[in-house]
């Protein structure tokens, strides 16, 4: 099958983009291309083996290391923004075509985006909102009015963790497996079950841990032989934090509700702010910065005329895209059964993986030429 | 095509257990007398012809539905096949074969006993290292599936495609997935198997294949086999069109396909 695009079609894809373009470029982001095919080690670095399912990654076969062609804009953006230096305000905009590995649910495997990233921003709310606006700008822009926006904001659960009394252990834990809802639910409800009876092994290790790092070494050397790269120094650290872990009461079942409850706030983002201060008031959280991020977002996108207090919000929203540590959105067609129009979010945190000697403030969003034509065809 | 395409190991332990195993069942199978045709005769089965071929490139044929029928391990099918939503179904577990598939770590690393526990060690080991543990294995996909499902992140996969068990003292990695029997090579290897680290029970299995063509004729003969070899399976339906997703009576591979 070749599935090749022409005339009539072609044009309004080109003109599409066009337009999207000049729009970026007017208000103040600068252009840039990143290359189509990217070193496979970064992005499997950054997202873990899974990208192999949703990425094209393949041998290369002079260096023997792996390329991916690039499956979004977000980390070759980030990264060129890096080179320059972290620390430093812009704001880019880029078009062109993304690969995603698909089953056969006939989703196409090359698709393009048209969007825009932007780093430093100091008033994070602000952002957040300009980059929204400027999103549905882009989409008006394309003939695509009608649509559902939905947003989240998964700093706000980051905020919660960092702000309950709880173990160390516990808090990493959580943060790290929250993107993974099934994991999620299961650490809460062994945190909150007993202890369940160590096993011999396990009892052998906590003994050797108090006794000290000798018999820790001792039983972990007993007739075996040290093998790869994590040592038996490592193996002595973890046997100590286990050890005062097993001290560690269990996690209270009101703080297991309270995150349930965070997590379940929905609904317009004016009421569910009013929720998320409640709940957090009255189990005396401080979730200050969390919230007025929150409220300066929405104040901001009130002064640019979008009624953000009727905004929908889901504070699971989000949840599925690790990386993103802050407002998230996505905006869909009122016909079922297209992909997104759209989509972004702030991803502070990943500029550290990719080389930031601080979180820098960063967010980004794109539209899908495409979809948005479907839509607007439809309309 | 007219026969019914079944695809045998070309030699070894596998394919003399195979030719037993159709045996008990009425059907002589008698590689070719010209041994380099990879060819047999099958006698006790109406329009069967046996091709025999490589194990490892049996589940890539059922696959492409160049043959009907193929006899190959389980693990290699989930592996290579099920990854991309291909159609082939697990007609008959054969009873022999029978190989484990499992996740094993250094036997020294005593504070590891099961999977939740890789999985902090996936993330103190990134915390200290800068760069993520290693599993060395050849079973890419059956290990990326094991470890989502199992909530097991910031690990990377290391090809491996022999002595697998050799990786973590060679320093290519710092645990390996691989398939065992006894355990005895992981053990001389000083590696230990994580106690819910057993990704698959396999052992070799008679598969049908979706992706090939079946005409009324074939289905017939199909189902006149399956009645012989006491197969509760009904032939692949609709010929030719994808995806033919209709008969459930066999085992179907869990979709476990590439998301959004």
């Amino acid at each position: 099958m070749v599935d090749c695009l022409t005339g009539a079609a072609l044009a309004a894809r080109d003109d599409a983009v066009a337009r999207l373009r000049a729009l970026f470029a007017e208000e103040g982001y600068v252009a840039l291309e990143p290359r189509h095919l990217l070193d496979a080690d970064v992005l499997l670095d950054l997202y873990g083996e899974d990208i192999r399912t949703r990425a094209f990654i393949f041998p290369e076969p002079v260096t023997a290391g792996e390329l991916c062609l690039r499956p979004d804009f977000t980390v070759p953006v980030a990264m060129a923004h890096g080179d320059g230096g972290w620390n430093r305000r812009a704001a880019y905009a880029y078009a062109g075509p993304v690969f995603r590995l698909q089953d056969r649910s006939g989703r196409p495997i090359e698709y393009l985006q048209a969007g825009i990233e932007r780093y430093g921003d100091a008033d994070r709310g602000a952002a957040d909102a300009a980059v929204l606006a400027l999103t549905l700008r882009g989409l008006e822009a394309l003939g695509c009015g009608a649509h559902k926006v939905s947003t989240g904001d998964t700093g706000i659960f980051l905020a919660l963790i960092d702000a309950l009394e709880m173990p160390a252990r516990r808090k990493a834990a959580l943060r790290r497996h929250f993107w993974r809802p099934a994991r999620f639910k299961a650490l809460i409800e062994g945190f909150t079950a007993a202890a369940p009876e160590p096993g011999a092994q396990r009892r052998a290790l906590l003994a050797a841990a108090a006794e000290g790092p000798e018999a820790l070494d001792a039983l972990a050397a007993d007739g075996r032989e040290v093998l790869g790269a994590r040592g038996l120094e490592e193996v002595a650290a973890r046997a100590e934090a286990l050890a005062a872990a097993a001290d560690e009461p269990r996690m209270p079942a009101e703080q297991a509700a309270l995150i349930e409850a965070v997590l379940s706030v929905h609904g317009p983002s004016g009421e569910a702010l009013a929720r998320l201060r409640e709940l957090t008031a009255a189990a005396g959280l401080d979730l200050l910065p969390a919230l007025e991020r929150f409220e300066v977002r929405l104040d901001a996108l009130n002064r640019i005329g979008i009624d953000a207090e009727e905004l929908p919000f889901d504070a699971r929203f989000g949840r599925m895209l690790e990386y993103y540590d802050g407002f998230v959105f996505e905006i869909e067609a009122l016909r079922p059964g297209l992909p997104p129009l759209a989509g972004g979010g702030r991803y502070d945190r990943m500029t550290r993986r990719l080389g930031a000697a601080e979180p820098v403030p960063a967010i980004g969003a794109m539209i899908r030429p495409e979809v948005a034509l479907a839509a607007a065809g439809e309309g | 095509m007219s026969a019914l395409v079944l695809g045998l190991p070309s030699k070894g332990r596998l394919q003399a257990d195979t030719i037993a195993w159709f045996a008990a069942r009425g059907i002589e199978i008698a590689p070719s007398a010209r041994s380099r045709e990879y060819r047999a005769e099958a006698r006790g089965a109406e329009g069967l012809a046996v091709v025999m071929l490589s194990a490892g490139e049996i589940p890539g044929e059922l696959a492409a539905g160049r043959i009907h029928l193929g006899v190959t391990g389980e693990d290699l099918i989930r592996e290579r096949v099920a990854f991309r939503g291909r159609d082939v179904r697990l007609a008959a577990p054969m009873g022999f074969g029978h190989a484990d598939l499992v996740v094993a770590v250094p036997d020294f690393w005593v504070d590891v006993e099961t999977m939740a526990d890789l999985d902090e060690v996936c993330a103190a080991f990134r915390a200290r290292h800068g760069r993520s543990l290693r599993i060395a294995t050849k079973y890419h996909n059956l290990t990326r599936s094991f470890f989502r499902a199992r909530g097991v992140a910031d690990y990377r996969i290391v090809d491996s495609q022999g002595a697998t068990e050799a990786a973590p003292k060679n320093r290519m990695a710092e645990a390996i997935v691989d398939i065992t029997s006894s355990g005895a090579t992981l053990r001389a290897n000083h590696l230990r198997v994580l106690e819910d680290g057993l990704i698959l029970r396999s052992e070799a299995t008679l598969c049908v294949s979706g992706e090939a063509v079946w005409t009324d004729a074939l289905r017939r003969s199909y189902a006149a086999l399956a009645a012989q070899l006491g197969l509760d399976a009904d032939p692949p339906e609709e010929p030719g069109i994808r995806p033919p997703r209709a008969p459930a009576t066999p085992p179907a591979l869990p979709a476990e396909g590439p998301q959004a």
